[in-house]
């Protein structure tokens, strides 16, 4: 893939992506008309609740999306590559290699009846005509690099003789194997110890600024992002609402979902005190009503409402999906 | 490893035991054969020699005892019908019956899986409606039935292959068998479709099943998101997380089929075991049938033997030594 001419812009470039799932009951909006921009060696967080899109939003730029999802519209822009103009065969030849992902759940992601080293070979493989030792000799240094003692030995482990912890580490290790330019993550510290999360937290990040790699962190957790993105995105009802430098959007929240998810963090409430929650539970995307999906659960729904809203830019680096954006100070 | 083989073959003893005993009482209700073997114009004295000759005028448990004596020994009695030693008369047509139950095997392998993982990745299609729909008549249409039907249509009407028999041996690796000639093969692939009816049936299930699961496994996106080619997600990632309970299947039919393929055996004129069996039953030859029990009974032993140690290297979690039965 050195035949690619040196990106000017961005590594990724989403611009206007839908994904729709075709079922029985009606189209599921799981990602509707969402776009953002994520460059070498930055860290891109998607926050938002279960079932906001994000995931599917991961699984659209891999071209893994399975009936009866489709993209529908929208271009995905890798390396000013529309990805959707790749055939199957392109796009298998991509991943992996150049955009690779981490998982949810480390218990369920490697596959439990081959050894490490067959996992990580085989990725290697996939993608460079390399002999077994070769192959070998580069997975056992991509495990060391994520912290994983012993390595040696760890290859020719099962996943299950390994902690949850350590298989996340391994499923990372093997999403830098082939330096991709693109790593999508999906919740990959969900599923672990808060003291793991840490771990691997830092262990990510470090390894994108060494590698250039840029990076995308999906998650439900603001506290993860605001430790390691660089920027945040907030996704709802298959949208994304706002978008800012992470900083800019924890400290000034403009939309009133973000302000909600915020303010439900348990470490910004006084001790003792009540946490505030968001009211009511995200809509179902099938064939969702008209006008912005949040107004039901809004604080502070103004008439416009009713008519679903562009993307503004109240202040400059900063973009929200909102009629009525909140500019006072979040109260602490 | 080794513990557990030991332990294996012991509880194997104690099956075979307790099947012996069962045959001898057993038989012992059902009748007398001593009228069917004698022939109708002896008098009482030829009658009572007979009798004495083959020991049925002891008591039932001293029968038992002598059985036991001579098993030990190796010696399973002498066939009442045929006066030869029963062990060897089995013996002799265990090849036959042998490579037609794995020519059985090879074929519901070749045509099961790759049917099944067919209808598991494509449930949707004309052509995995079609497999499912025809896996449910190999479960339900006869045996005997689908195997006249065989012989009609490929070797009465087409004429393509013979219609009964075992066809010419060759050896190789000291092995006799049919299988290593061309020939052979044209005469065994009737009767080993007939017999594999059931388990291509159960095989095309249990593969579709497990791969319609495992498809939506996290580990296979994963692969995917590696790059994986198609065929090594399937073949490597999917095939090896589903193939535990089709093993299992394939090593009880292949023991069911070694020991009672009668009615294949039959309809084809196969020179297998299936038939003596039968012929020992209606003629109540007790020497034969106990052997025969027991040579069954050793037999599943060693299948459930194989198809564990098959679990253990398609599943690493899997530990021989834990499991107690």
């Amino acid at each position: 893939m050195t035949t690619d001419a040196l990106p000017a812009g961005p590594t990724l470039a989403v611009e206007g992506l839908a994904t729709h799932f075709f079922t029985k009951a009606g189209v599921v909006k799981a990602v509707d008309d969402v776009s953002f921009t994520v460059s070498s060696g930055e860290v891109l967080g998607i926050v938002g609740e279960s079932g906001s899109g994000k995931s599917i939003t991961g699984f659209s730029i891999l071209g893994l999306i399975d009936q009866p999802g489709r993209i529908v519209s929208g271009a995905i822009r890798f390396k000013g590559r529309d990805l959707r103009g790749l055939s199957e065969n392109e796009m298998q030849g991509l991943r992996g290699d150049r955009i690779a992902m981490i998982f949810q759940d480390p218990m369920m992601t490697l596959n439990p009846v081959l050894r490490i080293d067959t996992q990580m070979i085989e990725t290697v493989q996939a993608h460079r005509s390399v002999g077994r030792a070769e192959a070998l000799e580069l997975s056992r240094q991509a495990l060391d690099q994520v912290g994983i003692p012993a390595p040696e030995r760890r290859l020719k482990a099962y996943p299950h003789e390994l902690s949850g912890g350590m298989r996340q580490r391994v499923a990372i290790a093997i999403a830098f194997l082939n330096k991709p330019d693109l790593i999508i993550a999906d919740e990959p510290t969900t599923a672990l110890d808060v003291t793991i999360q840490a771990q691997i937290l830092f262990e990510a990040q470090k390894l994108c600024r060494a590698t250039g790699t840029a990076l995308i962190w999906i998650t439900h957790d603001l506290a993860v992002v605001a430790a390691l993105a660089d920027r945040i995105a907030v996704m709802y009802a298959g949208r994304i609402v706002e978008t800012g430098t992470t900083d800019d959007v924890i400290d000034r929240p403009l939309h009133p979902y973000t302000r909600g998810l915020i303010g439900s963090v348990p470490s910004h409430a006084g001790r003792g005190g009540r946490l505030t929650q968001i009211p009511g539970m995200t809509p179902s995307l099938i064939d969702l009503p008209a006008g912005c999906a949040f107004r039901d659960r809004c604080t502070v729904p103004i008439e416009a409402c009713g008519v679903a809203p562009g993307v503004t830019s109240p202040r400059a680096g900063r973009h929200v999906r909102c009629h009525n954006p909140q500019f006072a100070d979040v109260a602490p | 490893m080794t513990a557990f083989i030991i332990r294996r073959l012991m509880q194997s003893v104690g099956v075979a035991l307790a099947m012996s005993l069962i045959v001898f009482i057993g038989m012992h209700i059902v009748g007398d054969p001593i009228y069917i073997l004698v022939d109708p114009q002896s008098d009482q004295a030829e009658i009572d020699a007979t009798i004495r000759r083959l020991g049925l005028d002891r008591p039932l448990w001293e029968q038992y005892l002598l059985f036991l004596k001579g098993a030990v020994t190796g010696n399973l009695g002498n066939s009442f019908v045929h006066g030869t030693s029963a062990l060897p008369l089995i013996l002799e047509r265990m090849p036959a019956t042998l490579e037609l139950a794995f020519a059985s095997l090879i074929l519901a392998i070749v045509i099961g899986i790759p049917l099944g993982l067919y209808a598991g990745l494509y449930p949707e299609t004309v052509a995995s409606r079609a497999i499912m729909a025809g896996s449910i008549l190999g479960f339900s249409l006869p045996t005997f039935w689908v195997g006249i039907m065989m012989i009609m249509v490929f070797a009465v009407m087409l004429g393509w292959l013979p219609s009964t028999g075992r066809g010419p041996t060759a050896t190789y690796l000291g092995m006799t068998s049919s299988l290593f000639t061309v020939e052979g093969w044209r005469y065994v692939l009737l009767p080993a479709l007939n017999l594999a009816l059931l388990k291509v049936s159960l095989v095309i299930r249990l593969t579709k099943s497990g791969t319609s699961e495992a498809i939506h496994q996290d580990y296979i996106k994963f692969a995917r998101a590696k790059g994986l080619s198609r065929s090594r997600i399937v073949g490597v990632h999917l095939l090896k997380n589903i193939l535990i309970p089709v093993v299992t299947v394939l090593g009880l039919e292949f023991g069911n089929q070694i020991a009672f393929a009668v009615v294949t055996e039959t309809i084809f004129a196969w020179p297998g075991m299936g038939r003596l069996l039968i012929s020992s039953i209606q003629s109540l030859d007790r020497p034969v049938i106990v052997a025969y029990l027991i040579i069954t009974v050793l037999m599943f032993i060693v299948i459930n033997l194989v198809v564990d140690i098959l679990y253990s290297l398609l599943d690493p979690r899997v530990r021989l030594g834990e499991k107690s039965a």
